[in-house]
Parts: structure tokens; C-alpha cells; sequence
């Protein structure tokens, strides 16, 4: 299934891509511009072929990741599911008060991090054991800040806050408070 | 000519500031300031990127916040505002060939802007006042963390930046439309619609093309100082905001932080902030490229009128993409998120990929030119702009922003690129155009110089973006720091990159200081002793 890691290879490969092409793009254009030869006017028609790709590439990319990226749809249409399991996780003074120590949780689950803040906005993201992000929502005073999220694969993770709340917000992180474990395994 | 001499008196002694019109002097003035705020920038920048490598304990935590509150604040403000500022209010009566409207009114933006970042600048750097630029609430009024009174200079500071903005504004404004003393009466209502875009919608629907009072940069400086004062409002009203809070806690009153919704002033604060990234900048930079492209080439420019239209389009979308800085709420209307977040926001890859597409256009239609310093600088800047808008596009995307916010992918490829690359090569390739004129005829003392500040520049900006967003893929975070050495690579790979930027700063700075002397730095900051209302001595 596709998770978070692979979707950030995908898009590491692509931007990559593309740059590779732009670069080269502008250095042909400057030797091409610089070199001999007459001075072509561009064909307009060229240019509305040009603006019509750039509106089908920028509302293409959309619907390609609304349609491939799995938490997306999911995260849009939240309150059509029920989640399996949910965690209501309290911030304060730039701590994080866990319902449990640990937050286990079973493979192919669908779990909802409720998290609310009681003073400042803070961030809530968890991260793999190498430091790469699984996911991330901002907690906002005063506001529901719930998150959905998918587990498909067994592992453990660190609760970061992912949002500057002051320079005591820098020690907001929970090292492996999050253990996902194979099905049937937590209650 | 010796090495002193013609350190003092510049290369072969030509730059002579006594020579120097007010108008002259006034930009040259905003230039010099910019140029020095952005030696601070780039020096904040260099420590910080060290301190991301390994924190070091000359520096506290409470400190680094500070120098990154500070660090954009001043590059922003300090540094592009002052030159863009400078340049516009040269420029603007350079191209509708008549006077500025006020001189002392540009001379006042000038000191304000100057000022204001010194005085927030030193706030922050004194009481480490550090709520970053996004100022969440209630982070700006937690006392607990911060100095009250630090805070209280830091937003008095931002705040007579955001009056010198206004001046500039009304000076823009006034100067396209008022009829100069002894001339026939200006149309000023058509000259402001044109400069609206008004004239060229127009057109777009009309078998007969009305002509264009105002030139088109004059036209994108008009559309984007719309985009400017409402930021300024938006601004000024913030921090008159958060100096409620703060006069009341001088006062010894405990103002409820609740009483301001967190998310209403998010989408606010977001909605006026981001007149500047997706406004302004944007706006402003594709102007000044298409009036690079008419003066490398001294050809019109390509599909003029559709530029003029584009322009009008940018600003309109600048309005409504605020929300794209909110995916990651969960409590923003999934609406909002989906039409300005993603697909409106997706209009900035048509206006701003038409922008360089006209402006390549315009240069090819002149084949072949020669490979001049504006016009490398400009390639360079049309180039980042290439690099950092589709990864702007990108994060602002549902799916893809729950892993990529508040990354280092945001600040890497996307912000710096953006302002490194795309909007600081094109202030220099502008720099380097207006150079003989507002100097009258000094010369450059090194191309050497240039081209070694070209090639530090580009690959610097490219390679810190590039590494700084490996970082982000990779999970690091923003606005934070890690102690572990977990991005130690990342960082230091990073660092390198930024040295590359610092050494070719200098040696632009060594450049300039030698093409005009130090005896010319001075006579900048001194009253000119032309009287006169004209651009230059000879107009």
C-alpha cells in the first residue's frame, strides 16, 4: 500500500526530474539567446499552448494525488468514518498529557488523534524511528484539530510537535510513544 | 590608478557624488541600506545553518529564535523593501517621464524603513522577543516567554516600516496621476484605471485597442503597491493588536488571550501576509522582468496585452490563496482548503509561468544578444523563480501537505529559491541596468568580480534550497532544533552552499565599494548639492 514514505520518493523523483529539465531548459536558452542566429519572433499559438499546459499540469497534479495519495480523501470526508480507535491528547505549558504512556495500536486500524491545545498553537506530527514524517496537523486553541489516519504497517513512532509555540517548544517530543503492533495484538 | 586611490575615490575616480541629482541620491541611498541589511541577513542565515549543524553555547536557544524571527523581517523589509522601494521610486517617473510628487515624502519612506528594521532588529537581538514572523496568536502577547517590553519595540519597530510603506504607496500613486507644475492637465482617472489593468481587460473583450497611458512596469508597480497597502493594513492592524495586549500588561492588566479567535486571526494574518509572497513579490518581479526584457532588448515587449491582463489576474489571485498556509488545520472549512488552497493557488503556475514565458519571448525576439551582467542576473532570476514556484505548488497540495509542513522542504526549495535565486538575481540584474545611470557613467571596477558573484550566487542559492529540501523530505522540521545531529549532512552540505552565497556577496560588495570609492559611499549620505526635481543632470 502506498504510505507516506513512498509518496515522498515520488515526489523526490519528480521535482528532481523536473529540475534536471529546467535547468538545462534555461542554459540552452542563454547559449541559444547569446549565440548566432536570426531573431525568430515566437508564434503566439505557442504561447496558448504553453498556458493551457500549465492550467492542465497545476489541476491535473491535484487530482492525481487526490486520487493516488490514500490519507487525502480520507482526511477530506473525516466524519463519514468511524474510527476504530481514538486518542484524546491534551496540550499545556508545552507538554503533552497522553491519555496512556503508550498509544498502541493495531495494524490496519483507522485511528483519530483528537488533540487539543489549552494555551498556544502548537503542531502534533508523528515520525519514524529515521526521523522521516508520517504525518503532521497544526492544534489551534479554541478549534477541534482531529486527524484520521490509516496504520497499515507495524512500527514505532515519536510524537513531535510540529509548530513553533516559543523556544520551550523545542523539548515537545515523545520518543516512541506510538507502537503500532500486528492485528489483534492492543485492545 | 593605485589600490587606495582607487579605493577612495573609486574606479578611474568617475563616480562623483557632488554630481548627483536628490532623485539620484535617494535611490542610491535605499540601495547602499538594502545592500547592508542584507550582509545581516546573510550573516544571521550562516549562523544559524552552524547552529542547526551542532548548537553552540556562545548562542542560547532563546537567541536562535531571535536571530529567526529577526532573519526574514530584515530580508524582507530591511533589505528587498528598501531597494525595491528605491528602485520603483526612480522608476515609476523615469518611465511616465515626470517628476516624482514628493521627494521629501521618498526621503521619509526611506529613513522609516531604515529606522523601523534597525529598532525591531535590535529589539529582538536585546530581549530576544521571538514569536517569528507568522506571530500565531497568542504566542505575541505570551509574557511568560517573552519580554514585554522587547516585544512592545519590536512591533513599534515593524510598525514605522509599515508607515514608511504607506508614503511609498501615496508617492506611487500620486506620481502616476497628478499634473506636474507648468504641464497640461493629466488625465488622472484614465491614468489610474490603466495603471489598474482596467484598460487592458478592456481591451481583451474589444475589437479596438485603446492605447495604454501608463507603461507596463509602471502598471505592475501600480497593481502590486495595491497588494502592499493592503499588507500594510493588515500589518498595522495586527500590531496594533498585540500592542494592546502589551500596553495592558505594562498597565499591570491581564488581558484574556481568548478573547481573539486563533484561527480567525490565522486566516487574518495569513490572508494580509500572504499579499507579499503571492502578491507583491510576485507581481513586482514580473514587472521588473518585462521591463528588463524591453531594456536589454529595446524591443516591446511580447503579447503585451495579455501581460498587462496577467497582471491584473495576479493580483485578483493573490486575494484568494491565502489558505493554502492552513492544509494542516483541521478545523479550516474543507472548502477553503480545496478552492484557495489548492486550486487557486494553482493559478500562480499560469501567471507566474506566463511571466516567463513573455519575458524569454521578449529576448529571444532579439537573438542574438550579447550575454551582458542584467542579463545573465535576469536568466538567473527567471530560472529560481522556475525552480521554487512548482515546489510552491506542490506543498500547497491536501495530500501532499500533511508530510511536507512546516519541513525544511517549505524554507529550502520553495521560500529561499524563491527569494535567493528567483527575486535577489532579479534586484541584481536591475541593480546592474540602473548602475550608469544613477551614478552618472561610473564604471565597474571588476567584471571578474561579477561573474565570480554570478556563478557563487546561483550555485549557492540552487544547492542550499536543494539540501535544505532533502532535509525536509526527510522529515526535519522548520522553526526547531535537533541535538542529536539527526540532519548534521543536511545542514553542514547546506552551510557549504551558503558560504558560496556569502563569499560572492562580498565580492559584490569589495565591487561596488571599488567602482565608487569610499569618498562616493559617503557623498551618497550627504545633501545634494543639484537642486533640481529631475531624474538625472541631464533630463
Amino acid at each position: 500500500m502506498v504510505d507516506s514514505e513512498m509518496v515522498l520518493t515520488g515526489q523526490t523523483l519528480a521535482y528532481t526530474s523536473y529540475c534536471i529539465v529546467i535547468i538545462l531548459l534555461v542554459g540552452w536558452f542563454s547559449f541559444k539567446v547569446t549565440g548566432r542566429g536570426e531573431a525568430i519572433p515566437v508564434k503566439p499559438k505557442l504561447f496558448y499552448a504553453f498556458v493551457i499546459f500549465l492550467a492542465a499540469l497545476g489541476v491535473s497534479l491535484h487530482m492525481v494525488t487526490y486520487n493516488t495519495i490514500p490519507w487525502a480523501k480520507m482526511d477530506l470526508n473525516r466524519d463519514d468514518y468511524t474510527p476504530d480507535k481514538t486518542f484524546v491528547i491534551k496540550v499545556k505549558d508545552h507538554q503533552f498529557i497522553m491519555p496512556e504512556e503508550k498509544l498502541v495500536i493495531n495494524v490496519n486500524d483507522n485511528v483519530l488523534f483528537d488533540v487539543q491545545s489549552e494555551d498556544l498553537t502548537y503542531g502534533f506530527g508523528l515520525f519514524r524511528q529515521d526521523h522521516s514524517m508520517m504525518f503532521q496537523m497544526q492544534v489551534v486553541p479554541g478549534h477541534r484539530n482531529d486527524l484520521l489516519w490509516h496504520f497499515d504497517r507495524p512500527g514505532t513512532y515519536t510524537i513531535r510537535s510540529t509548530e513553533y509555540s516559543g523556544p520551550r517548544g523545542i523539548n515537545m517530543v515523545l520518543k516512541d510513544a506510538v507502537q503500532v503492533v500486528p492485528s489483534g495484538s492492543a485492545n | 590608478m593605485s589600490f587606495i586611490n582607487t579605493l577612495m575615490k573609486g574606479e578611474e575616480g568617475l563616480f562623483k557624488p557632488e554630481s548627483l541629482t536628490p532623485m539620484q541620491k535617494l535611490l542610491l541611498r535605499f540601495v547602499v541600506v538594502g545592500l547592508i541589511y542584507y550582509g545581516f541577513v546573510i550573516i544571521e542565515g550562516m549562523i544559524m545553518r552552524i547552529y542547526e549543524v551542532q548548537p553552540f553555547p556562545q548562542i542560547t536557544e532563546s537567541q536562535f529564535f531571535a536571530i529567526l524571527t529577526a532573519h526574514p523581517l530584515v530580508g524582507i523589509f530591511g533589505s528587498t523593501y528598501s531597494i525595491v522601494c528605491g528602485a520603483f521610486l526612480f522608476l515609476v517617473p523615469f518611465l511616465m517621464k515626470k517628476p516624482l510628487w514628493s521627494i521629501k515624502m521618498g526621503n521619509w519612506t526611506f529613513i522609516l524603513i531604515t529606522v523601523g528594521t534597525f529598532i525591531f532588529w535590535f529589539a529582538g537581538f536585546v530581549s530576544h522577543y521571538s514569536p517569528l514572523y507568522t506571530l500565531y496568536w497568542p504566542l505575541p502577547a505570551d509574557f511568560t516567554q517573552f519580554s514585554v517590553w522587547g516585544g512592545t519595540f519590536f512591533i513599534l519597530g515593524i510598525a514605522l516600516v509599515m508607515v514608511g510603506t504607506a508614503l511609498f504607496i501615496i508617492n506611487i500613486f500620486k506620481t502616476i496621476t497628478f499634473t506636474p507644475e507648468g504641464w497640461e492637465k493629466q488625465p488622472s482617472g484614465k491614468l489610474l484605471a490603466d495603471a489598474l489593468g482596467l484598460v487592458a481587460v478592456k481591451n481583451l473583450f474589444s475589437s479596438k485597442n485603446e492605447e495604454h497611458p501608463v507603461p507596463l512596469p509602471v502598471a505592475a508597480v501600480a497593481r502590486g503597491s495595491v497588494d502592499m497597502a493592503l499588507n500594510t493594513a493588515t500589518i498595522l492592524f495586527t500590531g496594533v493588536l498585540i500592542l494592546v495586549y502589551m500596553v495592558a500588561a505594562i498597565l499591570g492588566f491581564d488581558l484574556k488571550e481568548s478573547a481573539i479567535d486563533a484561527l480567525l486571526y490565522k486566516n487574518w494574518f495569513w490572508w494580509g501576509l500572504d499579499l507579499i509572497a503571492d502578491g507583491l513579490v510576485l507581481i513586482f518581479v514580473a514587472g521588473t522582468w518585462y521591463l528588463l526584457a524591453m531594456l536589454i532588448t529595446g524591443k516591446p515587449l511580447f503579447m503585451q496585452n495579455i501581460a498587462r491582463a496577467a497582471l491584473l489576474l495576479e493580483l485578483v489571485v493573490s486575494w484568494t490563496v491565502w489558505s493554502h498556509h492552513l492544509l494542516s488545520d483541521q478545523a479550516q472549512p474543507g472548502m477553503l482548503k480545496v478552492v484557495s488552497g489548492e486550486l487557486v493557488t494553482a493559478f500562480e503556475l499560469i501567471t507566474q509561468g506566463l511571466a516567463f514565458f513573455i519575458t524569454l519571448a521578449t529576448l529571444w525576439s532579439a537573438r542574438p544578444l550579447k550575454m551582458t551582467n542584467p542579463l545573465k542576473f535576469l536568466l538567473g532570476g527567471l530560472l529560481g523563480f522556475a525552480l521554487a514556484v512548482p515546489a510552491g505548488i506542490m506543498q500547497a497540495d491536501v495530500g501532499l501537505n500533511r508530510i511536507l509542513h512546516n519541513t525544511q522542504w517549505v524554507v529550502g526549495p520553495h521560500v529561499h529559491v524563491a527569494v535567493l535565486v528567483g527575486l535577489t538575481m532579479t534586484l541584481y540584474s536591475a541593480i546592474y541596468i540602473l548602475f550608469p545611470i544613477v551614478t552618472n557613467g561610473a564604471k565597474m571596477y571588476s567584471q571578474k568580480l561579477v561573474n565570480i558573484h554570478f556563478w557563487l550566487h546561483l550555485i549557492g542559492g540552487i544547492g542550499m534550497g536543494a539540501f535544505m529540501g532533502m532535509a525536509g523530505l526527510n522529515g526535519m522540521l522548520r522553526r526547531t532544533l535537533y541535538f542529536n545531529g539527526e540532519f548534521s549532512l543536511h545542514m553542514i552540505l547546506a552551510a557549504v552552499c551558503g558560504s558560496l552565497m556569502l563569499i560572492g556577496f562580498l565580492a559584490f560588495f569589495y565591487n561596488i565599494v571599488m567602482s565608487i570609492g569610499i569618498k562616493g559611499v559617503i557623498g551618497i549620505f550627504t545633501p545634494a548639492s543639484v537642486k533640481t526635481k529631475d531624474l538625472t543632470p541631464t533630463a
